[in-house]
């Protein structure tokens, strides 16, 4: 089967710094945010202002790359228009991609900057053909992120029967529900990831130490308890610990990070159009890393995709960067579900 | 306020072939304006396949009632698309379309409701399923009545709304069975021990707090949403039909209670102290009121 060699390489960028970092070491395109509820990374401190956007582009088109903005959070009517307008933004600055999930700013987008490219976000949850073909044909979508629910074969089913290229996550972060369908967070904080575009935010994290342990709490919600010594992670809702009939375990998901790095081939095979690494919220030594990294097994790949193998060093790598320093090909492999 | 319509929504839970057949006759006698019926959580559950679902709607529409077919949420397979496309081809009965997939297999060719899971949060992706045929939404459980508000009093086309008004909420679903993770078995390989759950597997904090319920691949909160007290909060306009979610016990008696407070044969006060002795778990109804969902905003 022959393999495209039209694959790209889909870097998180949070800062200026994290963007020159992702495009430095070798990203063909670069996703970002703007500094508002519009994005689902929507952190203090986080994301980009007109001028830095503006500044982003001029770098990473420069230098070949392109710049895509996450637009990926769900506008209520009473502030339709904070998204309306970050789109218009996005547009008038020349972005190559806008990705997004609402199927109205979807409508908008398409009736306003006919000539925008609109890409699907992970955050539409759309897991089957049906459904990205209709977003494809009522939007012109030209590119849907896949939830991370879905094994192999069933990508390249997907794959198979659309025109709409797919973007699959290949390392960071793991979000073990399917995206846009979870409102954990919201239940136990408030905060919604659908429409706040944030979940399990740092001002609903409570340390606290105890008799019992380093208590760590979402808002009033005990979310896990660490004895001395013990690796404490940031309180994902869905990596904590819980009680079960008696069992106290990592009810949902350990804490690691998906590496698909070992797939890359079968991806590839399987006709996936581009690769994305999750982590806007990292630091531009995170990405840098993880960029280029990804960038030379990718080049690797598309060299000899039959005798591709992830070098341990790249593994190795990789695993330093993971959370609780270990990785998992999640839903890429039957087993874990 | 009696013009309000009650609607059963689709079983969330697994339970045994018989309790089902008996759970949905007594609904056929209860005071109730539409049933949801159909597996919506998870296609390897077959108590009952797609043609005994059909056979049950075939059933209880003999009772007058609006009986809606109920897609599942999360495809993951060509067999889970196969099944939906079935369903959504079934000539006689509506659907509610749970996945954007189930929209394109029914726009412009057959009437259906919009699913909560759809994730439409404002009028104007209301207006659009609304011209594809939608001719009933579901509000997103996280909705909140301000917002709810806002979407109701600015649209100006016909689509009826339906608000989630008593039950676990539905929070999550994932590619991960977490009740054979429970069990530490493989999803393909699941023995169907979410079956011995009938109002799903508890979940507690490790300072003993119940917190979520675990159904399969979906997690529920611990809490019961009920807003039966606060009907009198109810947009202006919109909301035509309130939906309660089956529970393993006492459904029809909190859908009499409900009826009962919309007739105002009782108040709403005293059907919320009545229906609260009939709940798994606490109230809450933070989400209505712009909080967290797990919260219980006294009236």
């Amino acid at each position: 089967m022959s393999v495209t060699k039209q694959i790209e390489l889909v870097c998180p960028a949070g800062s200026l710094p994290a963007l020159r970092s992702a495009v430095d070491h070798g990203a063909d395109c670069v996703y970002v945010g703007f500094r508002d509820e519009t994005n689902a990374r929507n952190f203090a401190g986080l994301n980009f202002d007109e001028a830095g956007l503006a500044e982003g582009l001029r770098y990473a088109h420069r230098a070949g790359a392109k710049v895509f903005v996450a637009l990926n959070t769900y506008p209520q009517s009473a502030n339709w228009a904070r998204w309306t307008r970050a789109l218009d933004r996005a547009a008038d600055l020349g972005v190559d991609a806008v990705i997004m999930a609402d199927p109205a700013l979807m409508d908008y987008a398409r009736r306003t900057h006919p000539q925008l490219r609109l890409h699907l976000s992970v955050q539409g949850s759309a897991t089957n053909h049906e459904a990205i073909n209709f977003y494809h044909e009522h939007f012109g979508i030209q590119r849907a992120v896949l939830p991370r629910v879905l094994a192999l074969p069933q990508i390249r089913h997907v794959v198979a029967n659309t025109p709409v290229q797919i973007e699959v996550f290949g390392f960071g972060g793991l979000c073990v529900m399917v995206e846009g369908r979870c409102a954990l967070s919201a239940y136990a904080t408030g905060v919604s990831p659908n429409c706040d575009g944030a979940c399990s935010p740092a001002k609903a994290v409570r340390w606290e130490q105890t008799p019992r342990g380093m208590e760590v709490r979402l808002n009033s919600v005990l979310i896990d308890r660490f004895d001395p010594g013990e690796r404490a992670g940031y309180p994902t809702l869905c990596k904590g610990r819980f009680d079960v009939d008696g069992h106290t375990y990592y009810a949902f998901e350990d804490p690691a990070s998906l590496n698909a790095l070992e797939l890359l081939p079968e991806l590839l095979r399987a006709g996936v159009r581009a690769i994305k690494i999750e982590g806007r919220q990292r630091s531009p030594a995170y990405v840098a890393e993880v960029t280029r990294v990804w960038r030379r097994a990718l080049d690797a790949c598309l060299a000899d995709s039959e005798g591709f193998r992830p070098s341990p060093g790249s593994m190795s790598a990789l695993a330093q960067l993971s959370e609780g320093q270990t990785h998992t090909l999640g839903a890429y492999d039957r087993p874990w579900k | 306020m009696s013009a309000l319509q009650l609607a059963l929504g689709p079983l969330q839970y697994y339970w045994p072939r018989t309790r089902i057949t008996a759970f949905y006759e007594t609904a056929a006698q209860a005071p109730l304006d539409t049933i949801y019926l159909g597996e919506t959580i998870c296609s390897r559950r077959h108590e009952l396949r797609a043609n005994d679902w059909l056979a049950l709607a075939d059933d209880l529409a003999s009772s007058g009632k609006q009986i809606v077919l109920s897609s599942q949420v999360l495809l993951e397979s060509e067999p889970d698309v196969k099944a939906m496309r079935r369903l959504t081809e079934n000539g006689r009965f509506l659907v509610e379309a749970n996945d954007m997939g189930a929209v394109r297999l029914m726009q412009h060719r057959v009437p259906f409701v919009a699913g909560a899971s759809l994730n439409l949060f404002n009028a104007q992706s209301l207006r659009l399923l609304a011209q594809l045929g939608a001719v009933r939404w579901v509000v997103p459980a996280e909705m909140s009545a301000e917002d709810l508000a806002a979407i109701e009093a600015e649209r100006a086309f016909d689509l009826q709304t339906e608000l989630l008004a008593y039950g676990r909420l539905p929070l999550a679903y994932s590619a991960r069975c977490f009740t054979a993770r429970h069990f530490q078995l493989q999803k393909d390989a699941c023995e169907f021990r979410c079956i011995e759950f009938d109002d799903g597997l508890r979940l507690r904090t490790r300072d003993g707090e119940p917190f979520l319920v675990l159904n399969g691949i979906q997690t529920l909160s611990d809490r019961v949403l009920n807003l039966v007290g606060e009907l009198a909060s109810l947009p202006g306009r919109g909301v035509e039909v309130l939906r309660i979610s089956p529970q393993a016990h006492h459904t029809m008696r909190v859908v009499q209670l409900f009826r009962d407070a919309l007739d105002g044969t009782v108040s709403a006060a005293q059907a919320a102290e009545a229906i609260s002795e009939l709940m798994p778990a606490p109230a809450c109804n933070g989400f209505w009121h712009g909080q967290s969902g797990m919260t219980r905003v006294l009236a």
